[in-house]
């Protein structure tokens, strides 16, 4: 393992997000501190009580994981992506950098954007609603986890993508919908049966979910389970991006 | 002794199906300075890529000092330096930053990076927009940050694929003496160019690629005396309607007052003058016609092309 290598990209990604810190940190501040404003003050005094809590404190997990998915997820398909559209990648390809250190070079960049804008929305949060941690081990482990999971799926993606509009389509079309419908803003345990079988196919509930319980102690559903398939999904990404990475899919011709 | 670049059989079929390189063989002695010549699309830069793993080979075998591509992969890009022919850094990355993050990916520290990289940027003249980003940088100046970055970690054989592509005379010239000088000392270097003048006075030795096959493979000596026949221009004072045939020599007009004389080697040119004083035509002055590698390189470039479209 080349260590000086891993170090560099991931300097390179730190160097890259900070010099356009407008169109990466700033961004995801302005949009969850209107969200604090219109769900958690506005809307959220007449929701009332969710899950046993306020309002307020129900959401305010949801959306510091909603940021923090957002942002490792389009760090790397941004930055990848742009690598192999300026050919700038082919200085690694050239160079003896494992195709391991490339994967968690970009990925290592991604979930610190990832989480310096997760700690970014803790910060704004606390201006509105008194932050407890019920489980500091189960909120750290769950959103680093979650973090690394989309990096290496922002990863996938720029791999797969031939133009700047295939960067978009992800998140947009899967991403987003996924997260609304994560548990960010309601309990599951509202929905009719039905519903909430079908949301538990959505693994970002368990995300979610789990790093909730360590903040409220309180989840809808086993954070074991969230565990299990956080870590089987890296795994399997993982394997299926080193397998691309050395096939050469959409970098070699 | 080992060879620096060894090919064989190396065949590249791209998915849009166009046979970029029909099974080429290509050896490269240690401490060799080699041109790679051909026409456009020749399947010059896709040899390299795959030399360099930027391209996926179809068939073949490639080892670099010794290193098999397929079993060695790590070890042959070590030895490994790359000038390529398009423009592939981050635009908005600073000329330091791309130095030194190269450095890094082989595996070497930001400290020693900044002692190697001083020396190579000054040599090359990007020392003063060190801190610029590349975009800023002139075409001539990105190619030889692109030189200075495949230098970085000291690789013992340097690919340069048109590397004086768009370059002015005066910096031309001295990146000749650049890869002269790195050339003397010990890095093996194989250059593609379209200016065959350079390749001339440059190279060793020389493969001549057309339509993904070597078509000449020698050293220059041995091919620049295979021209048995040079061309001169000859600018007059003017020429009589009716033109002196002259005995071992072919004459053309090629307008009212310029000749074309194709002369035998060891013919000299002495019997050319002496006849035409003889008629009464004044040689004003005289010239090559083109480079001598120039033509034997579009003899051997035609020959070939059978038709084909190119
Ligand atoms: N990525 C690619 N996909 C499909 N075909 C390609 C690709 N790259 C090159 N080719 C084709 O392969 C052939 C060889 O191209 P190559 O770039 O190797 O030529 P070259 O000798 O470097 O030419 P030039 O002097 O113009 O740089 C050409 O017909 C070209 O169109
Ligand atoms: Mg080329």
């Amino acid at each position: 393992m080349n260590l000086v290598a891993f170090q560099t990209i991931v300097t390179k990604e730190i160097i890259r997000w900070t010099r356009i810190w407008t169109q990466t940190l700033l961004p995801p501040a302005i949009t969850m501190t209107l969200y604090f404003v219109i769900f958690g003050n506005l809307i959220g005094s007449r929701v009332g009580e969710m899950g046993g809590f306020g309002y307020m404190e129900y959401i305010v997990p949801g959306l510091i994981m909603m940021s923090v998915i957002t942002n490792s997820y389009g760090n790397v398909v941004s930055s990848f992506f742009s690598a192999k559209y300026q050919r700038s990648v082919e200085e690694m390809m050239v160079s003896p950098v494992s195709n391991w250190v490339i994967l968690f070079g970009f990925v290592g960049g991604g979930v610190l954007r990832g989480l310096l804008t997760g700690l970014i929305v803790t910060i704004i949060a606390s201006f509105f609603v008194e932050l407890k941690i019920y489980n500091a081990f189960v909120v750290v482990s769950v959103v680093f986890l979650t973090s690394v999971l989309f990096a290496i799926g922002g990863f996938l993606n720029a791999l797969f993508a031939r133009k700047f509009d295939d960067v978009a389509i992800v998140p947009t079309f899967i991403l987003t919908p996924l997260t609304y419908l994560g548990g960010v803003f309601y309990s599951i345990s509202l929905l009719p049966e039905f519903w909430q079988g079908v949301s538990k196919a959505n693994p970002i509930i368990y995300m979610v979910n789990a790093f909730r319980y360590g903040f409220l102690g309180a989840s809808d559903i086993d954070i074991t389970v969230a565990f299990v398939l956080i870590l089987a999904f890296i795994a399997a990404l993982t394997s299926l991006s080193i397998y691309l990475l050395n096939r050469g899919t959409g970098l070699r011709a | 002794m080992t060879k620096a670049l060894s090919i064989s059989n190396l065949s590249k079929t791209y998915k849009n199906g166009v046979q970029a390189l029909k099974g080429i063989d290509l050896e490269v002695e240690q401490g060799d300075f080699f041109a790679l010549l051909g026409p456009n699309g020749a399947g010059k830069s896709t040899t390299i890529g795959i030399i360099s793993s930027l391209v996926n080979k179809s068939g073949g075998k490639v080892e670099v000092f010794g290193h098999d591509i397929d079993s060695d992969l790590t070890n042959a890009k070590k030895m490994l330096g790359l000038v390529p022919q398009e423009f592939n850094f981050n635009i908005f990355e600073g000329v330091e930053q791309i130095i030194w993050q190269q450095a890094g990916y082989y595996g070497i520290g930001r400290k020693e990076a900044k002692k190697r990289a001083q020396p190579l940027l000054e040599q090359l003249g990007l020392w003063d927009k060190r801190k610029s980003p590349a975009r800023e940088l002139s075409g001539g100046m990105k190619r030889r940050l692109m030189i200075a970055r495949g230098l970085i970690h000291d690789p013992k054989l340097l690919i340069l694929d048109e590397p004086t592509a768009g370059v002015d005379i005066e910096i031309r010239r001295s990146m000749w003496e650049f890869m002269q000088d790195l050339n003397e000392k010990g890095t093996t270097i194989v250059l593609t160019t379209h200016y065959l003048e350079e390749a001339e006075s440059l190279c060793r030795n020389i493969a001549i690629i057309n339509h993904g096959e070597i078509v000449e493979n020698t050293n220059m000596k041995s091919l620049l005396a295979k021209l048995d026949m040079e061309t001169f221009v000859l600018d007059t004072t003017g020429l009589p309607e009716q033109l002196p045939q002259i005995q071992g020599y072919e004459v053309r007009r090629r307008d009212d007052t310029t000749l074309e004389v194709d002369v035998h080697k060891g013919a000299g040119v002495n019997g050319v003058f002496a006849a035409l004083s003889q008629h009464n035509i004044t040689v004003l002055s005289m010239r090559n016609k083109a480079n001598r590698l120039e033509e034997l390189f579009v003899r051997l470039t035609e020959n070939k092309a059978g038709g084909q479209a190119s």
